[in-house]
């Protein structure tokens, strides 16, 4: 069949397949929670490729057709009823969910096979299902355009990740999720007050509605902005901004290397993408401004105070988790660059094309190569029962191939050429540049420079040690090491993408505050 | 004053002092029980705003089956864990205080900014519900309007399931939850656990059954059929199935899963995922609606009893 032929199929199924997006790990879950066993291990390993090329499918739809996918559910059109919306930035936020989610779930079966003759396991159990349940509260969250439906989204998402945290079981494991649940069900609960205000001002949870409503010739309601401040603050709870990034680091310490994987590459990524949604797709653009100066102040705390933690950790583990705090200050950088005043008069620029993609492959590409590095320190601390970062001189030379991915993964959030993390952090240098705002600038390089430095701990030793390297207790599967090098492969190749290719992300960017004339 | 005032100050200013009681009392068993009278409270109040499907579901959820749970929790404390220990200084306590009471007055203060009449979509809600074949709006926009809402909220209780079980000790998968230790037999307990269940049951499939039409629902049945079956396994009277049945998986997911078939059937009958056929659409709301109570019967009812256990050694010698 001709490819315009199957792309206008595409495009004639349009809504629908924003719905299979959704059901499909909702349905894939229920059928290996009744089957159990071994086969829920088998329906998450086949529900992989199908979500992946729905993903694909739906970007290939949005970018051919120019516009984005809806759908009203039941036939009811919001208000009453409730829509989903895929545009270029949800399109391409389900793509990078369902690349993750294939390579931790090629990852993992090495460790939650279920083993052969038992009937059940259940690490083995909670894993696949709540694998599943991840990928459909992350699909919920990325294509929900309804307020309370994405609050069932957060809720969706909280009590999947929480016990990916303590499927470990031992105690601290225990401490360290029940910690995360109280800051997530905080963020949930000032979520869902924000959400209750924006109705009771309004009468729409609709988010196309209600930015509708709220750029209009009415004066802004009061209660507009105590919902957006309340629900920034819940959301960034959830995404571990500074200062409320307590719970990360212990709820990784005990996780297994897929379930940190999984948290730290997608679900912290969610409640990011609300706020960049609440700001710019919801309130008026004056107002962002004023709150993206308070939101990248944070970010840039967490860039310098993530990047020294992560100096002075003992463990791999916990200084790739101090690093996803100082990486996801990056992300809030976002905001300032984007709705500066300056941005938004220089004509060329509306719409910043520049920091959204800066922006975007930022965040997709700390998404693979975090995934990557959990992995990658996770094959290592397998197969040397410990991950000392003081005991892993010569490392290099007994898994070659694991810390080779692992030092391409780095390359990417150091932001050194070429990789899809110094694409992101060039872009963002030079908005800050045109906008004037050289304040953030100065962030972007000292947290490239705490970057190198404690990347530089580990693998200056591990690779030009001269003792002789730690023996391996237990050999490394090769096919793993493939699947992370993948992983890490894909957040370099990124930077090489002309940058025209991204214009995926501009579609439907534009019925936002920000691009309103 | 007219009676409704008085009765409507009585109701606030005893939900004050049972919210202060709550916060000052001594002791987790008498904070609990504090928490379980001002969630009974709080649904006469919704009563009283003519919101009686909320009233229901709080006192049955929300005050109920968490009150419950939350007993459960302050009688499996170790005695030193008993009273709540004062860690917090004088002045930490002060701050959150003050914390606190800036949230409440802030949040009063943006209540009473918020246009008055307030925005409703209720007119919409009562001008398409003949659509639904339904009396009821509130099932209305559980069931049709927002349908979407409904069936993810019913598989989160799957994903709540899933993270209790995942807390079972490294022997118990695959065994009977073991939280809830049955009371000695030939208690009171026993006796109302034989009494009240026949006339609960009634009661709960009545309010899923009248849920179409009036207050009611799913929700609100499930709940009253779970404390049924609850109370059962608190008496001794039954024990809670093996987390490993076939069986008992079906159940919990049948009201989901059936749910989901019928949505996605509604994209070649009625035009829509969610969509219903106008001339089907009661019936297939109330199996929905059947299924679904059964499933979150199944579910609150074993989110109370707790995780897998391996059997104790006297519970292996019958």
């Amino acid at each position: 069949m001709d490819l315009s032929v199957m792309l206008d199929h595409l495009l004639a199924v349009g809504g629908n397949l924003l719905v299979l997006a959704l059901m499909l790990p909702v349905a894939s879950l229920m059928l290996a929670f009744a089957l159990g066993g071994r086969h829920a291990e088998r329906i998450a390993l086949m529900t992989l490729p199908l979500g992946l090329a729905i993903a694909v499918a739906i970007a290939a739809a949005v970018l051919y057709g120019d516009a984005p996918l809806h759908t009203d559910l039941g036939g009811w059109a919001p208000p009453l009823g409730v829509a989903l919306r895929a545009d270029g930035l949800s399109a391409i936020m389900l793509l990078t969910t369902a690349v993750v989610m294939v390579a931790v779930g090629l990852f993992a079966r090495a460790d939650f096979q279920a083993p052969r003759g038992a009937t059940e396991t259940r690490a083995s159990f909670a894993f696949w299902t709540l694998l599943l349940a991840l990928w459909a509260a992350l699909n919920a969250v990325f294509l929900g355009e309804d307020l309370f439906n994405l609050y069932v989204a957060l809720e969706l998402l909280t009590f999947a990740a929480i016990p990916l945290v303590c499927l470990d079981g031992r105690a601290p494991t225990l401490a360290a999720a029940l910690r995360y649940l109280m800051f997530a069900l905080l963020g949930s609960v000032l979520y869902l007050l924000g959400a209750a205000l924006f109705y009771g001002a309004y009468g729409t949870l609709d988010i196309g509605q209600l930015a509708a409503r709220i750029g209009g010739d009415d004066p802004l309601e009061p209660a507009a902005l105590i919902a957006a401040a309340l629900m920034t603050a819940g959301l960034a709870a959830k995404t571990a901004l500074f200062p409320v990034h307590l719970w990360l680091p212990p709820a990784h310490a005990g996780a297994p290397a897929a379930a940190s994987a999984l948290l730290s590459a997608l679900a912290v990524k969610a409640s990011f993408f609300l706020i960049l949604r609440i700001w710019f797709d919801v309130m008026p653009e004056l107002l962002a401004q004023m709150a993206a100066q308070i939101l990248a102040a944070l970010g840039a705390a967490a860039i310098l105070f993530g990047g020294v933690l992560a100096l002075r950790q003992a463990r791999l583990k916990m200084l790739i988790a101090y690093s996803t705090i100082a990486q996801l200050g990056y992300l809030f950088l976002v905001f300032p660059l984007v709705a500066s005043p300056e941005t938004a008069s220089l004509a060329e620029l509306r719409n910043a094309p520049g920091v959204w993609t800066g922006g975007v492959l930022q965040l997709v590409s700390h998404a693979c190569a975090k995934a990557a590095m959990f992995m990658a320190a996770g094959l290592i601390a397998a197969s040397l029962g410990h991950d000392r970062i003081q005991d892993l001189g010569g490392i290099g030379r007994a898994l070659p191939m694991t810390l080779f991915a692992f030092g391409i993964a780095g390359l990417s959030l150091m932001g050194l050429p070429p990789s899809g993390g110094f694409m992101a952090k060039w872009l963002l240098l030079s908005a800050a540049l045109q906008s004037g705002q050289w304040w953030w600038m100065l962030v972007i390089l000292a947290g490239g420079l705490l970057t190198g430095a404690y990347l530089y701990r580990v693998l200056a030793p591990a690779l030009f040690a001269q003792n002789p390297p730690p023996a391996p207790v237990k050999p490394v599967d090769r096919s793993r090491e493939w699947v992370v090098l993948g992983l890490a492969l894909i957040s370099v190749l990124l930077g090489l993408v002309p940058l025209s290719a991204f214009s995926l992300i501009q579609i439907g960017r534009d019925v936002s505050g920000i691009g309103l004339p | 004053m007219s009676a409704a005032l008085i009765v409507d100050l009585g109701l606030a200013l005893s939900i004050l002092g049972l919210g202060v009681w709550t916060v000052a009392a001594r002791s987790h068993n008498g904070a609990v029980v504090g928490y379980i009278a001002y969630g009974l409270l709080v649904a006469l109040v919704w009563v009283r705003l003519a919101a009686v499907d909320v009233a229901l579901t709080e006192a049955a959820i929300g005050s109920g089956l968490t009150g419950l749970l939350l007993l459960g929790v302050a009688t499996r404390l170790p005695r030193s864990a008993r009273q709540p220990s004062p860690t917090a200084g004088r002045w930490t306590r002060l701050l959150a205080g003050v914390l606190s009471a800036t949230v409440a007055g802030g949040l009063a203060a943006v209540v009473l900014l918020l246009p008055d009449p307030a925005p409703t979509l209720a007119p919409s809600v009562a001008a398409n519900l003949p659509a639904t074949g339904l009396g009821n709006p509130v099932t209305g926009v559980l069931i049709a309007f927002r349908a979407i809402d409904t069936l993810l909220e019913s598989v989160v209780l799957v994903f709540a399931i899933i993270g209790v079980w995942s807390l079972a000790p490294k022997d118990g998968w695959g065994e009977r939850p073991g939280w809830l230790r049955p009371a000695p037999l030939g208690s009171a307990l026993t006796l109302l656990a034989q009494l009240l269940p026949p006339i609960g049951i009634l009661v709960g499939i009545h309010l899923f059954w009248t849920g179409a039409n009036a207050p009611g629902g799913a929700f609100q049945g499930g709940a009253v059929l779970a404390a049924m079956w609850v109370l059962a396994m608190i008496a001794g009277l039954t024990r809670p199935p093996a987390v490993s049945r076939r069986r008992l998986r079906l159940v919990l997911v049948i009201g989901p899963a059936l749910f989901l078939a019928v949505g996605v059937a509604g994209i070649w009958l009625a035009g829509d995922f969610l969509a219903y056929p106008v001339a089907y659409a009661k019936p297939l709301i109330l199996v929905i609606e059947a299924a679904l109570t059964l499933s979150i019967a199944a579910a609150l009812g074993l989110l109370l009893a707790g995780p897998p256990e391996a059997p104790s050694a006297a519970e292996r010698q019958p």
